[in-house]
């Protein structure tokens, strides 16, 4: 490359974090060269947030040197970074919300002790911005008016506002939709063009592919790899990240479908706001298949998920399971479960599983009156000890101690204690949210394993999922969801991912579905 | 006239009931927008109390009664803050912890310093309270009714920290509102994340915002012990930290609803005094206690969103950690 | 770093519960040297006045009847992931209904009919003050901290107003009810123990006791072995897993508070029934407030109760001989024990857990860092 004689923007030495006993970061080295794209791939738990938390002076490394344009730095507060030109886009959004957008740009660059002026001089150069990088925000609306893509917008803006030459951004396109990370990457090459450097965090395979110049590979804290994106291929990168040939299809048969399970007609749910989410939503759930809802995150799937479970009161139309309309009949998760509905939630911390409880006591959340964990009125605790190893075993959870807090078990053993709970119980139905996040690649294809074994043996199963590759991975049938509605329903077989791309873009499919 | 004069009298009481809640209110705005719940500004405001009557006794100056509450109220809240921000602990049960310890330490040092059981002594010397100052041609003008009378009684009459009080609302409304300080407290108060990603310490923020609540609470305790009666007794908040909280809620967080809310709160009780035993036309003798118990139903009304909502500072109660 | 060090269980129970009441001992002793006192005096009489007589032990454990029941009430919240600051209105409104009872039955019925009925007008007008802020919370989403702290007051203005009003006895100054009749006595201890030949000194320590005993073992049974109870720490711990799982929150937020009130209410049955025998002003006396220490100090757990209300009942009565024997001292200095108590065992805790947690290092293991999602490779 050409850059050789020039320093590079960011360069890592012998970067090295623990945590406790966790090594996160082991002696990594690497170097950012001025006006490029760089990505950073890896597993979850790689360490690839620890290391840009270290660069933003969030966490401070044990050892290890960090330099910019060539010169040493020491980054002992964000306040640091941002002095030494380094600008950070969460992937959660470090946003006031009750803030207009001027008033975030200069939260902590407010140039004086009073505001008037400061907000001036942000109006105005916020404006030029603007111009500069198509980056056109509306500065004097609070940001929770504001869609997701004009918040992450904001970000920027509030990076380059304060001065950054390198911009990180932490899995910025979990919340766009495929045509707006698109206009992301514009605006990102249009970045580099004008000499500042990007780091691109991602696990997204294609994104790196599409955008980066050079790509380094963690796994374990340690970089395993780092190569020109234009030299290397995704299946190269994917087992470098994994450490071993991936397998990259989950291995199926053709579905058999049978008879009609579940029966949705005409749903809608609407949020606390009052604000329609899902949208008069149909559709048939057949023995023996796996139906995928797919879709960028936020337009529906969560809510229609938490509708079919119970836990959101629909506003209009019919869940039918076993000649009963659930909705109508105000049947609860409890009643559900009692009629074979049983649901693997999205969000396994926060719904799945009580993190204070021991594995047991989780391993009997929402079964807790069933006969089989109590005497009477009272819980009976050898029972319960004993179906909980009993689980363990056949799922293959480690460590196998009942009496163990469930938070102390990895991401892909708490999901599989939560689907060994689930799928315990015979269900007829089986509805499950993200079934792999947060989870290790050995975890990810037990479970994929388990669910189309479930599919096999005749259950029906709901699948929902952001990563497109999953959903087409086990989905026998897709339904797309935008905005509330089902936008698109494709067979696995016609479904390609420019196609999904488009409808989950809001772009409703032609012709029959 | 003389129902009118009982009005003006009334208000005038209510003036001086209103304003080391008013203080107190403000403290808590503070510390709240901060995002730390300030359920301690009983203790802070007795404690100061204590001290300030303490030290005013022995020394005879209400100024450095003033000084020895205010530094009295900081120590509380910088336990608070070291506790509840650097400690991470429970906001709730910290202040409940200091807001009980003050309630024993007072009496107990009253008790080993003065020996009257409890108390300090009265403070009768010259200078040692914050007595009322007369505005000219006050007694002049009280002899016309109308404004007279309220020239003499609303305006003129007052010691200092009722004036102090006055001018804290507009203060703090412009620091909270026009200042980079404000802009950063009530950003705090929101998201703690952001704040700490934009580079600006958390914990500072939040100790600059619980020495204000210690300073504001400690001139509301001295208030008490030096302006408002003459030396300190056991518990003599009497929950009035508690009513502030309430006022400040009422007041949605805000300088001049809170301000509306402490008068509000202040006026039942200067009303409850006057209706002592007193029939009125239809509903026959209140109950002083019901009229005393209003500000808190009042509050439980209001929070139960039956006249209008209040919205907490977001992040409030939650003690700040980097990972989430 | 992390949120809080985890610490095995004998540690987190016992070691740094006696460490942090320890810390506030020697404050509280620094306090004692700061009036002019010798701590180790003042210590001595602390506990031969509470444990060294007869007596002192029945005066302690008299007290420690009233934390039991204070101290369950914030406990069974505090499982629901509510801070129930309102037990000392609770008791106070929960006296009154067993007062009532005892003042309508005390000369009528006998003692075994007039206890079943005053538990439960006790436990009925408890869990009723409790009601509304858990409705509030439930329903309308009012915090509890400060709708209890409200309803403590406004129980005091309802109950100044009864008093004055309503129950005082004619012809008497003080706001106090009539004496309660001789069958509402709740026996005393040194009496019962008459009965079986046993001698024991005279104190106000009475059947109360045996009735807190019986409450924590029932809240024991309550919380960690049955249905509910289940359900109560689902809903405490996890909302959405709660709501997930079938439980309603809002259900259990008011039965739980219904419970913790209920509690706090059968206060009225030691101090009004078993000692003072007629209903007076601001007779709990900041024992809902000890509550918070006990249910703090003994982790919310009915033995750690048991032992943390004996000691602060120890504390109450060793106070007492503390302000008899040493001039500089009166019996606010307990208040102060209570109020540095509560600040390390519930404020300050990390103080001491954070080094303690590196005596076990393995303990400190964290999960790495969350990142973003997972991959899936293609």
């Amino acid at each position: 490359m050409v850059e050789k004689s020039v320093a590079p923007a960011l360069e890592l030495r012998a970067i090295d974090k623990r945590f406790g006993t966790v090594h996160a970061n082991r002696s990594l080295s690497f170097a950012v060269a001025p006006g490029s794209i760089h990505g950073l791939i890896g597993e979850n738990g790689a360490g690839k947030s620890t290391l840009m938390n270290i660069v933003y002076g969030f966490h401070r490394a044990d050892s290890g040197e960090i330099y910019v344009h060539g010169r040493r730095v020491d980054l002992g507060s964000p306040q640091d970074a941002i002095r030494a030109g380094i600008g950070m886009v969460h992937q959660h959004f470090m946003l006031v919300e009750n803030f207009t957008v001027l008033e975030n740009v200069v939260l902590g660059v407010e140039g004086g002790a009073l505001l008037a002026g400061g907000l001036a001089r942000a109006r105005r150069e916020l404006e030029k911005l603007a111009c500069d990088y198509a980056l056109a925000v509306p500065l004097d609306t609070v940001v929770s008016e504001l869609p997701v893509g004009l918040q992450q917008r904001v970000e920027i803006l509030k990076a380059l506002y304060r001065g950054a030459q390198i911009l990180i951004l932490d899995e910025p396109t979990a919340v766009l939709t495929p045509q707006e990370a698109d206009a992301l990457f514009n605006m990102l090459r249009r970045l580099r063009d004008e000499g500042k450097s990007v780091i691109l965090v991602t696990h997204k395979l294609r994104e790196i592919m599409a955008i980066t110049d050079r790509v380094t590979v963690m796994r374990q804290g340690v970089i395993v790899g780092e190569v020109v994106t234009a030299t290397t291929s995704p299946r190269e990168l994917a087992e470098k990240m994994v450490g071993r040939a991936v397998l990259l299809r989950v291995e199926k048969k053709l579905a058999q479908p049978g008879a009609t399970l579940l029966a949705v007609r005409d749903l809608e749910v609407r949020d606390r706001l009052g604000v329609a989410r899902v949208k008069g939503v149909s559709f048939d759930l057949r023995a023996g298949e796996i139906v995928g809802v797919a879709g960028v995150s936020g337009n529906g799937q969560s809510e229609l998920l938490e509708a079919l479970a119970g836990i959101r009161l629909p506003t209009r139309g019919s869940i039918t399971l076993q000649h009963h309309d659930l909705v109508r009949e105000h049947l609860g998760p409890r009643e559900r479960r009692a009629l074979g509905l049983a649901h693997v939630p999205e969000d396994r911390l926060r719904m799945g599983v009580v993190t204070n409880f021991s594995a047991e006591d989780n391993a009997i959340l929402g079964y807790h009156d069933r006969a089989e964990c109590t005497r009477g009125g009272w819980l009976d605790r050898a029972a319960i000890r004993k179906a909980c190893e009993g689980k363990m075993a056949a799922h293959d959870v480690r460590p196998p101690l009942p009496s163990l807090r469930i938070a102390a078990f990895s991401g892909g053993n708490q999901q599989k204690l939560v689907l060994a709970r689930e799928i315990d119980v015979d269900p007829r139905v089986l509805l499950v949210g993200q079934p792999t996040r947060g989870v290790d690649i050995g975890a990810i294809e037990f479970i994929h394993k388990k669910l189309v074994a479930l599919r096999d043996a005749g259950k029906a199963l709901l699948i929902v999922s952001v990563e497109l590759d999953e959903i087409l991975g086990l989905a026998d049938r897709i339904l797309v969801m935008n905005a509330g509605e089902i936008v698109g329903e494709l067979l696995r077989a016609d479904a390609t991912e420019e196609k999904m791309g488009l409808l989950m873009a809001g772009v409703k499919s032609e012709g029959p579905a | 006239m003389e129902t009118y004069t009982l009005i003006v009298l009334t208000l005038a009481a209510t003036i001086r009931v209103a304003t080391p809640l008013l203080l107190a209110a403000i403290a808590g705005m503070f510390s709240e927008r901060s995002g730390v719940v300030d359920l301690g500004l009983e203790g802070k405001m007795l404690g100061a109390a204590f001290a300030a009557a303490a030290v005013s006794a022995a020394t005879g100056s209400a100024w450095a009664g003033l000084g020895a509450g205010i530094a009295a109220a900081v120590l509380l809240a910088l336990l608070l803050a070291f506790a509840t921000v650097s400690q991470r602990g429970n906001q709730v049960v910290a202040a409940m912890a200091i807001n009980i310890m003050v309630a024993g330490l007072g009496p107990t040092l009253a008790l080993a310093w003065f020996n009257l059981g409890g108390q300090t002594p009265q403070l009768d010397g010259p200078g040692q309270r914050f007595t009322s100052l007369v505005w000219p041609w006050a007694s002049t003008a009280a002899e016309h009714p109308f404004p007279g009378l309220l020239y003499a009684q609303l305006l003129s009459g007052h010691n200092l920290i009722v004036y102090a009080a006055a001018a804290l609302v507009p203060a703090s409304a412009w620091v909270l509102f026009r200042t980079r300080f404000g802009l950063r407290l009530r950003a705090v108060g929101e998201n703690p994340h952001a704040v700490d990603t934009a580079g600006i310490s958390v914990t500072g923020l939040r100790y600059q915002a619980i020495l204000i609540s210690g300073v504001l609470c400690g001139v509301a305790g001295t208030y008490l012990s030096t302006a408002a009666s003459a030396g300190f007794t056991r518990d003599m908040t009497a929950g009035k930290g508690y009513l502030a909280l309430a006022a400040l809620i009422f007041g949605k967080w805000k300088p001049y609803p809170t301000l509306f809310a402490c008068l509000l709160f202040a006026f039942t009780d200067a009303l409850a005094s006057r209706l002592q035993g007193v029939a009125l036309p239809l509903v026959g003798v209140i109950p002083v206690q019901a009229i005393l118990a209003l500000p808190y139903v009042l509050t439980v009304l209001l929070l139960a969103g039956f006249v209008g909502k209040a919205t907490a500072p977001a992040a409030i109660g939650v003690p700040y950690a980097k990972e989430k | 770093m992390s949120a809080s060090a985890k610490l095995p269980r004998w540690a987190e129970r016992g070691l740094l519960p006696l460490i942090n009441l320890a810390a506030a001992l020697i404050l509280s002793g620094v306090v004692v040297k700061i009036l002019g006192e010798s701590p180790w005096a003042a210590l001595k009489l602390l506990v031969s006045g509470a444990l060294g007589t007869q007596e002192g032990i029945g005066y302690t454990l008299y007290y420690a009847t009233n934390f039991i029941f204070t101290g369950l009430g914030v406990a069974v919240a505090y499982h629901a992931g509510l801070f129930n600051i309102g037990c000392e209105g609770q008791a106070y409104v929960g006296g009154l209904g067993s007062g009532l009872v005892a003042l309508w039955l005390g000369d009528r019925a006998p003692l075994l009919v007039v206890l079943p009925v005053a538990i439960m007008a006790g436990a009925a007008f408890g869990a009723a003050w409790a009601l509304i802020p858990a409705w509030l919370q439930a329903r309308r989403g009012s915090h509890i901290v400060i709708t209890t702290i409200m309803f403590n007051f406004i129980a005091a203005s309802l109950m100044t107003y009864l008093l004055v009003n309503v129950l005082i006895k004619p012809g008497q100054q003080s706001p106090e009810s009539r004496e309660f009749g001789a069958n509402a006595f709740l026996p005393a201890a040194h009496e019962l123990f008459a009965k079986i030949g046993i001698t024991f000194s005279p104190s106000p320590w009475n059947l109360a006791f045996a009735i807190a005993l019986l409450a924590a073992a029932l809240v024991w049974v309550l919380v960690w072995r049955t249905r509910w109870g289940y359900a109560l720490r689902v809903a405490g711990q996890n909302q959405s897993a709660a709501v997930y799982a079938g439980i309603s929150p809002s259900r259990i937020i008011i039965q739980a508070m219904l419970l913790s009130g209920a509690l706090a209410g059968c206060l009225g049955l030691n101090e009004l029934l078993g000692s003072q025998h007629r209903i007076l002003i601001d007779f709990p006396s900041g024992a809902g407030f000890v509550g918070i220490a006990v249910a703090l100090m003994g982790r919310n757990h009915p033995v750690g109760i048991l032992v943390a209300a004996v000691l602060f009942g120890a504390l109450a009565q060793g106070g007492s001989q503390l302000a008899f024997d040493l001039p500089k001292i009166n019996r606010d200095m307990v208040v102060v024990i209570q109020g540095l108590v509560i600040l390390f065992c519930g404020a300050l805790e990390n103080v001491f857990r954070t080094p303690l947690a590196k005596l076990w290092p393995g303990r400190l293991a964290r999960s790495p860092q969350p990142s973003g999602g997972m991959p899936v490779p293609r």
